[in-house]
């Protein structure tokens, strides 16, 4: 009798516990894969664009209870390589991902460099790489090789050429004169951002008083200010990297430079600088920019700030974003994870991100970029864009106070 | 003028980056390619204490200084003892110690990371220009410049008129001989590794005041001050200093005069000339 009923009660119990074990067995999550630099000379500035966002995204997704594709909602699995700044790692990883780990969804990596770098082994392996950290201007040679490639952040032109522009209209309103400093770090990025503005610099007029470049990790940076400020310069420009875009503002503030125009390449947006300088921050231009009143963008860095405990940079933290965004939108909208038919996707969408509408152009690029941006009350203002919407005039700089 | 003191100046930060390095390697015989690591650690101290509890980093230095102390002797203790045990000979314990000491880099920089992230910091202080004849300088340097001085003058005082220091310089002549006349060779070696693990933190967090720093930038501290070890011959502090401030001066005289971008040129060819026509460093003794 008891027998009989313990009997019934495990049967019971166990078709019960399949329905259970059912539903929390629904469906595999996705591996999602990506790597970047964690340590080695690019790992702070990963650490403040590229992984928080990732971190943000896949939160997000999944509290929403996962990616929905063709019906089946699947949670997203996060694996993580550090690639140590080393195009090797970079290359050795995504193919791990690929070959062992299985990862449906590889992201792409951080900066120029290493994408390019890893440019190859995407388009070989099919993977759709939707780049935020990469600038350059040779978009329409790689994505004619490798169609897999894509660009959201611009190119140097596009950088260099608006900066000359934003100078230019300093100088019409009298802000500036024409005499600029220009100095580089000596590292790929410095040499030929420099090689770019020079020429537009020159061909809006100006005259560039002073110029050098100096190694990266420079620990001495004041022969470099005295000397420019010997120069007598109207305006400043340096194409750094962030441990010399902090030296270089922080010798500013000591020699009191006095120009109208300061600007700093890589940092400059990040919220490092205006936690170090506060208020002498005042003024100062550099890359990126974003449209500070617009909601989304303001929602975003709530929710950035919130998952992750950091705020986003104003410059490739948006567009970082976006890119993951535009993945998520892709692969909800098709219904699958087949590679080709999402690369097919993107290439044919506008889509909506939180730093507006974003289509890719016949060279997988992203025509609408910010270039540049100026603090201005405690806010990275975009002041010039190849096209996107919230552009705000530009201010003169008022000495270092 | 001007010149001469940002000369100077930067001289004695390079003197705190590798007064460190020359206890480890003079004393101790270890070449600690950690050394740049540890200098971030103490950077990384002094930021903490500054941005959460307003301490300022001059003050932090006594609070790193005896941390770093015990964590260095117990690296040494405990990794590095060994290696001296079952060394043979002098070059051999170089490599053992260059091979350890690179894959603790890694770890110490794995550690910073998962504790601090992989971050730039930086923070402001005393970033307020001074005036010395007539130009400006960074209040944050020169203040760095001047513990500099007391830090580089203590030690040498302690080991040109103590007892202990005059052991020390004799573990740092031939440590088998020294066994021979009575000083715990052992004792002592662990004691200048700690100290000189100390010395690079303290170094670290002066020079975070005016350097942007992050986990992974030790490496370019390590090389700097492995020039200036061997340029100012190992197991000497005067040598260190000597050496540091003619390479300060150097680069500081090659950006203003020639090309900010030659720099690294200079420095690397002070280095090769110093080595063609004296081997042994400026300070050092030659190896018979």
């Amino acid at each position: 009798m008891l027998r009989r009923h313990l009997l019934k009660l495990s049967m019971a119990v166990a078709v019960a516990g399949s329905f259970v074990a059912g539903t929390a067995f629904a469906s595999d999550p996705i591996k999602v894969g990506a790597v970047a630099p964690k340590t080695g000379p690019l790992a702070g500035g990963a650490a403040v664009t590229h992984w928080p966002n990732i971190q943000l995204w896949v939160r997000e997704v999944n509290d929403r209870g996962g990616l929905n594709v063709g019906g089946e909602q699947r949670m997203l699995e996060l694996i993580e390589y550090d690639d140590q700044t080393n195009p090797q790692e970079t290359i050795k990883a995504v193919q791990r991902l690929a070959t062992q780990d299985n990862a449906e969804i590889i992201l792409a990596p951080y900066s120029t460099g290493l994408n390019l770098a890893a440019a190859p082994i995407f388009h070989r392996l099919g993977y759709p790489q939707i780049t935020s950290t990469t600038t350059t201007d040779n978009a329409a040679d790689l994505s004619s090789k490798f169609d897999t490639l894509f660009f959201t952040l611009g190119t140097n032109s596009g950088i260099t050429g608006d900066a000359a522009k934003v100078f230019s209209d300093l100088r019409e309103q009298g802000v500036i004169g024409n005499k600029v400093a220009m100095v580089n770090v000596a590292d790929a990025f410095g040499i030929e951002l420099m090689a770019s503005a020079k020429p537009a610099f020159e061909e809006a007029g100006f005259e560039i008083v002073y110029e050098t470049s100096y190694p990266l990790g420079t620990q001495d940076l004041s022969p470099i200010m005295k000397a420019a400020k010997a120069a007598n310069p109207d305006a400043f420009v340096a194409w750094s990297y962030p441990p010399d875009t902090l030296g270089l503002t922080e010798q500013a503030m000591i020699e009191d430079l006095q120009v109208g125009a300061f600007y700093t390449a890589v940092a400059t947006a990040f919220p490092l600088y205006i936690g170090k300088f506060g208020d002498a921050a005042e003024g100062v231009l550099g890359i990126g920019g974003v449209n500070t009143e617009s909601e989304s963008f303001k929602d975003y860095a709530a929710r950035h700030k919130e998952v992750t405990g950091q705020d986003p940079d104003y410059w490739a933290s948006g567009m970082m974003y976006a890119t993951l965004q535009i993945l998520e939108q892709s692969i909800e909208t098709t219904g699958t994870l087949d590679r080709p038919t999402l690369i097919k996707h993107i290439k044919e969408t506008t889509f909506d991100t939180v730093m507006g509408p974003m289509k890719f152009d016949e060279n997988n690029s992203n025509p609408s970029f910010w270039t540049v941006g100026q603090w201005q009350g405690g806010k990275f203002k975009g002041v010039a864009s190849t096209g996107r919407e919230g552009v705000v005039p530009v201010v003169k700089k008022e000495g270092w106070k | 003028m001007d010149i001469l003191i940002t000369g100077i100046v930067l001289g004695g930060t390079y003197a705190l980056i590798a007064m460190g390095l020359n206890l480890q390697y003079g004393v101790a015989r270890i070449m600690n390619l950690a050394n740049g690591e540890m200098l971030v650690a103490g950077g990384f101290a002094a930021f903490w204490l500054y941005t959460g509890a307003q301490v300022s980093p001059i003050l932090a230095i006594f609070l790193v200084a005896p941390v770093t102390f015990v964590l260095n002797w117990l690296i040494y203790k405990i990794m590095l003892r060994p290696l001296v045990k079952r060394a043979k000979t002098r070059g051999q314990l170089e490599a053992d110690s260059i091979l350890a000491t690179f894959g603790l880099a890694f770890v110490l920089v794995g550690l910073m990371i998962w504790a601090f992230g992989g971050d730039y910091f930086s923070y402001s202080y005393l970033s307020r220009p001074v005036e010395i004849f007539g130009s400006n300088f960074g209040l944050n340097r020169v203040v760095a410049f001047i513990c500099a001085v007391v830090i580089c003058g203590l030690l040498y005082l302690w080991l040109n008129h103590s007892r202990a220091g005059m052991a020390i310089r004799a573990i740092s002549v031939s440590p088998s001989s020294s066994g021979l006349v009575g000083i715990d060779v052992p004792r002592l070696s662990a004691i200048a590794f700690a100290l000189g693990g100390a010395v690079t933190a303290m170094g670290g967090a002066l020079i975070s005041t005016f350097l942007t720093l992050d986990a992974s930038t030790g490496v370019l501290f390590t090389m700097k001050a492995l020039i200036i070890v061997i340029m100012g011959g190992v197991g000497d502090v005067r040598g260190t200093i000597i050496a540091a401030l003619i390479l300060g001066i150097g680069e500081t005289m090659v950006a203003s005069f020639i090309d900010p971008g030659l720099t690294l040129a200079a420095a690397y060819l002070l280095f090769i000339l110093i080595l063609l026509f004296r081997p042994e460093g400026l300070f050092g003794r030659r190896l018979t």
